[in-house]
């Protein structure tokens, strides 16, 4: 019976098997296909997202320039005869000489098109003939020929980003300054170049006189102070809970919290720094030193669990073979198990820092929000930061600085990209081959 | 390195009491507690001075428990609690007094898993040494280095390599690269955790040879799961089960004539 019972069981086996095989196989390919589906829906979320910013955002990076004809009026730039830099600066009416000579070039008719005609130029202008004649004082008297900036308005007709078809009271250049411009490109007067200025200058209210750089240079400093204090009280913290605290009730506890604060909202750290920072300790006001301090609470918690994980990875039998050779528990961490532990640590605290630098909600809490003109000059200036400056960029209605606000995204974007891939070579360049 | 100067006079094959048969480790009635478990119970032994102690037992018997009080590696598990006597030379070593590292500089250890630490072969070896502040100047390190890798038998393998990583070695090097780092502190006694268990029977039979030259110079505790292994190398032998010592003597009695019918059991293969 025994014998029958197991023939029939294995005939049956098979067959059941067989059966199984072709759904095992069919669910698995199914599940293979969610697997690509999912990663090309990704791909074409992350080419969308990429395109939009880099199509908006290119126009950033270059800008309008007009060239005039301007008489450098001995009367107006240097009425007393002096022609030192300092009386240039002081006395020379450069705005004077510079509408004087569009004026008799483009012969506007009363008060009202004169405007129109001085507005197709950015008000950078005269600063960029002023610096002109201060080089070359020889040249006053004569008339020179200067390519200056062009008004942010007229920068974006260029660009495209004003229609010519809208009626003339919906669009932001009239149809005068439209034929002024017609003729400017017909003489070759109009052309493009590399936005410099945008690396180089601090915020504006003219967008095409607004760069990042000041938000770069806060950006910059608010990450030194995060990392300063972030990254030693980090390591500090996970060593000892890892390597030295004992294991109780009190250590679970704290380790609960860590992992709690590592989920809290970035707003409260926020509500924390102007409570305790700036209320309490009356530090300065939109300041890169207490940005990092609010900054920095925020990453500890990712830097100690992330350090915890990368200790806790470094197998056990390096610890005891280093105590079975009488090496002292202070220097089995140090000589061992961080070495060791690193790459893991230092990967954890670059995406931490990575975090942090794309963080704007806590900022805004400690008044990083400012509009700062000046590129900071320490950790306790006034200064703004980069995703801050994206967010007021955006909130601005000039039509200039939509292409700003993409144009800071590719930049923030750009450092974060760099910041991730240093968290990779580091991890591979200091990885032990076991 | 104080032993190598020792005399060598040590018969081969002792067995019994021989007259200069000397105790180098007491234990009386050691207890071991991890939180609630009675790991070992009352275990009491003598470990000879230059000779093999082998200390054999099914899994989970507290033959490695026991081994690892000998040098405080137990120190490192917050929920293991140790009572009862363990000397090294008369000098009780879980007294206040006494410094893990000091005590872990003169008991040496090797592991069940080869463990180099991912560095040079010259770097693992040189370890020990540099801990403690062994050598006054680079040369005396390089000689210890390279009369520890003589010691274990690796020197003439490795000695156009030495800044090759010890990870590189296979196993059975591996485990000689971790006697030579063990011997290169100087150690009186040198405790084995089935330092074979990972390796083949040729590399094997070379680490056995190394502990049978070792015994010359140090006391050696080896706890092991092959019998025939402890028979080949210990001359004396001790047999746990479940937390107690049941029997202890010169190996071949062990072996032969074991006394209690658990040792009688185990050796022949009835259970463990």
């Amino acid at each position: 019976m025994t014998e029958m019972a197991r023939s029939v069981l294995i005939s049956g086996q098979k067959e059941r098997v067989r059966r199984g095989l072709d759904r095992r196989l069919r669910s698995e390919r199914r599940f293979r296909l969610y697997g690509v589906v999912a990663i090309l829906l990704a791909i074409l979320m992350l080419l969308f997202l990429a395109g939009t910013i880099v199509s908006k955002g290119y126009p950033a990076f270059y800008r309008t320039w007009i060239e005039v004809d301007v008489l450098l009026d001995e009367e107006m730039i240097a009425p007393d005869g002096k022609t030192d830099p300092e009386t240039l600066r002081e006395d020379g009416d450069f705005r004077g000489a510079l509408i004087e000579s569009l004026v008799a070039a483009y012969r506007p008719e009363g008060r009202q098109q004169e405007n129109q005609l001085i507005a197709m130029f950015s008000t950078d202008a005269e600063r960029t003939l002023q610096n002109f004649t201060i080089a070359n004082p020889d040249r006053i008297g004569s008339t020179i020929s200067i390519r200056v900036k062009a008004a942010s308005d007229i920068d974006q007709l260029t660009k495209g980003a004003i229609s010519r078809n809208a009626p003339e009271s919906g669009r932001k250049v009239t149809d005068l300054q439209l034929r002024w411009y017609d003729r400017m490109e017909k003489e070759g007067r109009i052309g493009t170049r590399f936005n410099a200025g945008f690396f180089a200058t601090g915020d504006s209210r003219e967008p095409e006189q607004a760069g990042i750089w000041g938000a770069i240079v806060g950006s910059f400093l608010t990450m030194l102070v995060t990392l300063i204090l972030a990254f030693p009280v980090g390591l500090a913290a996970a060593v000892y809970l890892e390597e030295f605290a004992p294991k109780n009730r009190l250590t679970d506890l704290i380790e609960v919290n860590i992992n709690n604060l590592a989920a809290v909202p970035s707003i409260v750290f926020g509500l924390l720094g102007l409570a305790v920072f700036l209320n309490f300790f009356e530090l300065p006001r939109s300041a890169p030193l207490v940005g990092g301090m609010v900054l920095a609470l925020m990453t500890l918690p990712t830097i100690i669990i992330s350090g915890r994980a990368s200790l806790l990875a470094v197998p056990p039998s390096v610890r005891e073979a280093a105590l079975g050779l009488g090496a002292s528990r202070m220097q089995v961490v140090s000589h061992h198990v961080l070495p060791l532990a690193m790459p893991g640590i230092l990967t954890g605290t670059i995406i931490g820092m990575a975090r942090a630098l794309g963080e704007t909600a806590p900022l805004l809490m400690i008044g990083m929000v400012a509009f700062i003109v000046d590129i900071p000059g320490g950790p306790t200036d006034a200064s703004t930061v980069m995703p801050v400056q994206i967010y007021l960029w955006a909130d601005s209605p000039e039509r200039g600085f939509v292409e700003k606000t993409s144009g800071a995204v590719i930049v923030l974007l750009v450092f974060l990209v760099v910041m991730n891939a240093s968290a990779v070579y580091l991890r591979k360049k200091f990885e032990r081959r076991w | 390195m104080e032993n190598t100067t020792a005399s060598p006079a040590m018969p081969a094959e002792e067995t019994g009491a021989a007259p200069d048969f000397r105790v180098k480790m007491k234990t009386r009635n050691v207890n071991v507690h991890y939180a609630e478990k009675h790991a070992l119970r009352d275990v009491s032994l003598d470990i000879g001075e230059r000779e093999v102690t082998a200390l054999i037992g099914p899994s989970g018997c507290g033959k490695s428990t026991f081994l690892r009080c000998l040098n405080r590696m137990n120190d490192t598990i917050d929920i293991c609690r140790v009572t009862g006597v363990l000397e090294l030379d008369g000098q009780d070593i879980y007294d206040a007094g006494v410094d893990v590292v000091q005590l872990r500089a003169s008991i040496g250890m090797v592991f069940q898993k080869p463990n180099p630490f991912p560095k040079s072969i010259f770097d693992n070896v040189a370890y020990g040494p540099r801990v403690h502040g062994l050598f006054s100047n680079k040369s005396d390190l390089e000689e210890v280095v390279v009369q520890s890798l003589r010691k274990a038998g690796l020197f003439d393998e490795v000695k156009d390599r030495l800044g090759d990583p010890g990870t590189s070695l296979s196993g059975g090097q591996q485990q000689r690269l971790c006697i030579a780092r063990a011997i290169a502190v100087g150690p009186e006694v040198i405790l084995m955790d089935e330092p074979c268990s990972s390796l083949d029977p040729i590399a094997t039979a070379r680490i056995e040879e190394l502990i049978d030259e070792l015994r010359q110079n140090f006391t050696i505790v080896i706890v092991t799961h092959s019998m025939q292994q402890a028979a080949r190398v210990s001359q004396k032998t001790a047999f746990f089960h479940l937390g107690d010592l049941i029997e202890q003597g010169e190996t071949p009695q062990i072996f032969t004539n074991p006394r209690h019918e658990k040792t009688q059991g185990y050796i022949t293969g009835r259970f463990g």
